[in-house]
């Protein structure tokens, strides 16, 4: 690119000792046009002679016949087309001693002569390997990705992370414990397996302590086993109960026992709410490492309704709103002054109040997962230990509103704001939850025979034998199978009824293929 | 009964002064973790070349500088017919005159001065592309050395010798941008006998002078600040490269172009996921340098490129893939523990040779590139700072001092030959 330009220019431009259309020097200088046609015509049969002979005719002729100053690569190359160079296939070189440069094809095998007695190196640099003048391109013999150098790499890549890490990333990691209040339900597999890669994710050393509501089921402990994560799994005697403000003190008190075997087994590090419905970003674990003693971030408030009209409703009154944020809120020398909260005003009547409901989920004042605290707050006994601090036990007895960890303490502006005072929202507060007498099959695996078998109307199979045509009930998801029970529960494999039941025989027609498949 | 006694006290004592000695143990070994921990931790290393550790060196009171006044013809109307001088590779001479206008080295008196400097920009006449075109330059240089040489009487004292030009074009003083031109020219004559500050640098080439001091090409540096990401940003990226592989223009063919090194990068690791290279020119070029572990600086029509001073900037480890090049302050920098040589006969084994250099070199690498004092050394920042590339320019000068005596020549002595090289050079400008 830069010297094209310089090419045209300085052809157009004058220059009087430049001349020619390519990169080379012409050695037949200042010959006017005859001379350039004769040298067109020596030059075909010249290709003639070599298209005969098998080799490069011209160019070892003319090399010979004018020995020219140009300072040129060594090398000729011929068309051997017997063995070449074990290792290296080369585009050929040639000798750029005039404008009269021919390709040969490259897929032709050639080898360098360097003994050709046309060793030219460049007279003044005596002893100089690096030669000016055109070079072959060097491929190697396969010239493609080799697995185990990629492997390398991708070692030497993971120590440079690391010791990126090391040097600009948080020093001196704490371990973080995260508490978490679940319940078997038919969201909770959607929930929990996005924290489980959230908590997977975040490189520090983790325990999980889940607590369960209605006590320790195998659905949840299957899935906790899939994380690799230390974890530990209370059961916790209550069921979870179906109005939502219920359930908010329920997950307290479930917090509390967390941080009751918290305060058993001594564990170090800092504690992190981390509620199952909630989306955590990968900051938020670099942020609360600077936390002393409490901390407050800044939560998204994802309060939405299952209902659509009202949601377009609420927007255009929403204009001037305040933004969903629950979180410290600092004065401008960044200390804490006050909280902001969640306005709850516009949905108040509106709110939901059953779990499942298509109405909108309201938070609480100040949701607990906004909150981070140094577990040693929770100890029995630690040095250091603020007087401002209660103790857990005594909040368990008195019971009283627990609604946000600023109840253990006994003075609320020690909290230190996180994430630039609360400027950063880390994480997002969300609720959505399916009816609570929705079903779903158990660990989400359709292991039992499914309940509705109907044969197809367009079997491959004309014999159907009767046996594949019981009738049973189905899960809640074949809603609209159940709608015609006298329709598919008949044998008949009648044409007429397949148009309009279309989508329902689709489904049908898999249960069956399905069915076979698995008695096969 | 009395032996016993004494035995056991005797053996408390010993138990006493070993009990002791072990504790004295334990401590210094547990202060000597202590000091290695803090090693680790160390993110820069510090530089220094066969010269010893001059990056650091302050220049000034270490030589004088004496700057001809020449009339503006020279420099500044040459910059005003074309102001895009101030930011192309070559821009190092329009800055470096600057600079030594208002450096505390500059001295009015030529008869104190060590040094003597010609403000003559000779890469400054551009194409309509913004390519310099060197076909005047040898002119100006003549024309501005037969002024100095008449108007002063320190160039004939020496014939230049106590000289020094700042030549950024591509091949140095040769004065043109095609390599076998260049060769054939060769170092302009008149410049035999003076230092040359310039970029290019190959060992054992025509354009390079014994004793020649080579500098980065600009970059401007402000430009390069202002795209910095953070530094816990993952690098990400193994190989990067952005350029030309093949010149289409000038040699379709491929083969004269980097002496096929560029091309023989693109066709054996074209299909590579480790290689992010590609002719593209993204608007991320600097960001994505700082997410890469190693950039390629291939040579091109010269074996120097600004690709060198970017990866020094970004801590992107500079794979240089150019026979015999010398490269910027090869006295003051160890080019070898920074970056990684490649022959460009083993450009398609290139995979396994960065593969196979151990995670703690490259570490090093990165370390010593993390050094402030290397990052300056490769600017030229205005207003200048201290360690930058004026300052390392100023220091190899003052390296070559004293001046040995038998440059001043007697009376009458004369040494170069004015009216060699091509005739067309010898018109006035």
């Amino acid at each position: 690119m830069k010297l094209s330009v310089l090419q045209q220019n300085g052809n157009t431009r004058r220059s009087n000792s430049f001349r020619g259309n390519g990169p080379f020097d012409s050695v037949v200088d200042g010959f006017k046009s005859p001379a350039a046609l004769f040298w067109l015509v020596l030059h075909g049969l010249c290709c003639l002679i070599s298209l005969v002979m098998g080799f490069r005719f011209s160019r070892l002729i003319i090399f010979l016949l004018f020995s020219t100053n140009n300072n040129t690569s060594p090398s000729v190359t011929n068309h051997i087309f017997t063995t070449t160079r074990p290792l290296l296939t080369s585009t050929p070189t040639n000798v750029a001693a005039e404008g009269l440069t021919s390709q040969t094809p490259p897929s032709t095998s050639t080898t360098q002569n360097p003994h050709t007695a046309l060793n030219r190196t460049t007279p003044i640099s005596t002893g100089s390997r690096v030669v000016v003048g055109r070079h072959g391109i060097l491929i190697r013999p396969w010239p493609h990705p080799d697995p185990v150098e990629v492997m390398k790499a991708h070692r030497i890549m993971e120590r440079v992370q690391r010791e990126q890490r090391i040097q600009y990333g948080i020093k001196n990691p704490r371990p973080l414990i995260v508490i978490t209040p679940t319940y078997v339900r038919t969201f909770q597999t959607l929930h929990l397996t996005g924290l489980m890669h959230s908590l997977m994710l975040a490189p520090y050393d983790l325990t999980w302590i889940v607590v369960e509501a209605g006590g320790i089921t195998n659905e949840t402990a299957s899935l906790l086993a899939k994380t690799g994560l230390r974890t530990i799994h209370i059961g916790f005697d209550q069921r979870m109960p179906i109005a939502w403000e219920d359930r908010h003190r329920l997950e307290a008190r479930m917090r509390l026992r967390a941080l009751g075997v918290v305060r058993e087994q001594k564990l170090d590090g800092i504690v992190v709410f981390a509620d199952d419905s909630n989306m955590h970003s990968m900051e938020l674990f670099d942020e609360i490492h600077s936390v002393k003693w409490i901390g407050a971030v800044s939560v998204g408030i994802l309060a939405h309704s299952g209902n659509p009209d009202e949601s377009s409703t609420q927007k255009q009154d929403d204009e001037n709103s305040p933004l969903p944020v629950q979180g410290p809120a600092c004065n401008s020398s960044g200390n804490l002054v006050g909280w902001h909260t969640f306005n709850s005003l516009p949905y108040a009547e509106k709110s939901a109040i059953y779990i499942g409901d298509s109405a909108t989920v309201l938070p609480r004042k100040l949701e607990w997962a906004g909150f981070v605290l140094n577990s040693r707050l929770v100890w029995k006994e630690a040095e250091g230990l603020p007087d401002w601090v209660k103790d857990v036990d005594t909040l368990e007895r008195d019971g009283g509103d627990l609604e946000s960890p600023l109840s253990l303490l006994k003075d609320a502006s020690v909290v230190e704001p996180l994430g630039s005072c609360g400027r950063k929202v880390l994480l997002w507060w969300l609720r959505v939850e399916a009816r609570a007498d929705s079903k779903f099959p158990p660990g989400w695996i359709i292991d039992s025979p499914l309940e509705i078998t109907v044969p197809a109307k367009r079997t491959p199979w004309p014999d159907a034998t009767p046996e594949f045509l019981s009738v049973e009930k189905v899960g809640g998801t074949q809603e609209h199978i159940e709608k015609h029970p006298t329709k598919t529960s008949r044998v008949s494999r009648s044409k007429h009824g397949r148009h309009k039941k279309k989508r329902e025989s689709k489904i049908v027609d898999k249960q069956v293929s399905r069915r076979r498949s698995e008695e096969k | 009964m009395i032996g016993d006694w004494v035995g056991f006290s005797v053996t408390k004592k010993m138990k006493a002064s070993t009990f002791a000695f072990v504790v004295l143990l334990v401590y210094s070994s547990l202060l000597r973790i202590g000091a290695d921990e803090l090693d680790q931790s160390q993110q820069t290393e510090r530089i220094s070349g066969s010269a010893g550790d001059v990056l650091e060196d302050d220049p000034v009171g270490r030589l004088k500088v004496f700057v001809y006044e020449l009339p503006s013809k020279y420099n500044k109307k040459i910059l005003q017919k074309d102001a895009r001088c101030l930011n192309h590779m070559f821009a190092a001479e329009i800055y470096m005159h600057r600079f030594l206008l208002s450096s505390p080295v500059r001295t009015l008196n030529p008869e104190e001065a060590d040094w003597f400097y010609t403000p003559v920009y000779t890469t400054c006449d551009l194409t309509p592309n913004g390519l310099p075109l060197p076909f005047k330059s040898p002119r100006m240089m003549r024309s501005a050395i037969q002024l100095i040489s008449s108007n002063w009487p320190y160039w004939n004292r020496t014939e230049g010798a106590d000289h020094f030009f700042v030549t950024p074009h591509d091949f140095g003083a040769c004065f043109h941008y095609q390599e076998e031109k260049a060769i054939e020219r060769g170092i302009l004559s008149l410049l035999q006998r003076a230092t040359l500050v310039q970029t290019f640098g190959q060992r054992n080439h025509v354009c390079l002078k014994e004793g020649s001091i080579t500098i980065p090409p600009y970059a401007p540096p402000q430009k390069m600040q202002s795209h910095l990401i953070p530094p816990d940003t993952p690098r990400s990226i193994f190989v990067y490269f952005r350029g030309l592989f093949y010149d289409v223009g000038n040699d379709p063919e491929g083969g004269y172009y980097a002496r096929g090194a560029r091309a023989s990068v693109w066709e054996n690791f074209k299909d590579n996921p480790l290689f992010d290279i590609s002719t593209e020119h993204p608007t991320t070029y600097y960001e994505d340098m700082q997410r890469a572990i190693f950039c390629l600086c291939p040579l091109g029509w010269a074996p120097w490129s600004p690709r060198l001073v970017e990866g020094v900037i970004f801590g992107c480890i500079p794979v240089i893939i150019a026979d015999d090049i010398v490269l910027p302050f090869a006295d003051a920098i160890p080019w070898e523990e920074i970056g990684v040589f490649v022959d460009e006969k083993d450009v398609p084994k290139l995979d396994s040779i960065l593969t196979s250099i151990p995670p703690e070199v490259i570490l090093r690498k990165q370390r010593l590139l993390a050094n402030p004092s290397m990052k300056q050394a490769m600017l030229f920042p205005q207003p200048a700072r201290p360690g930058d590339a004026f300052h390392q320019i100023l220091n190899g000068l003052a390296r070559k001092l004293p001046h040995d005596s038998s440059i001043y020549l007697k009376p009458g002595q004369k040494i170069l030959d004015w009216t060699a090289g091509p005739v067309v050079d010898q018109k006035p400008w």
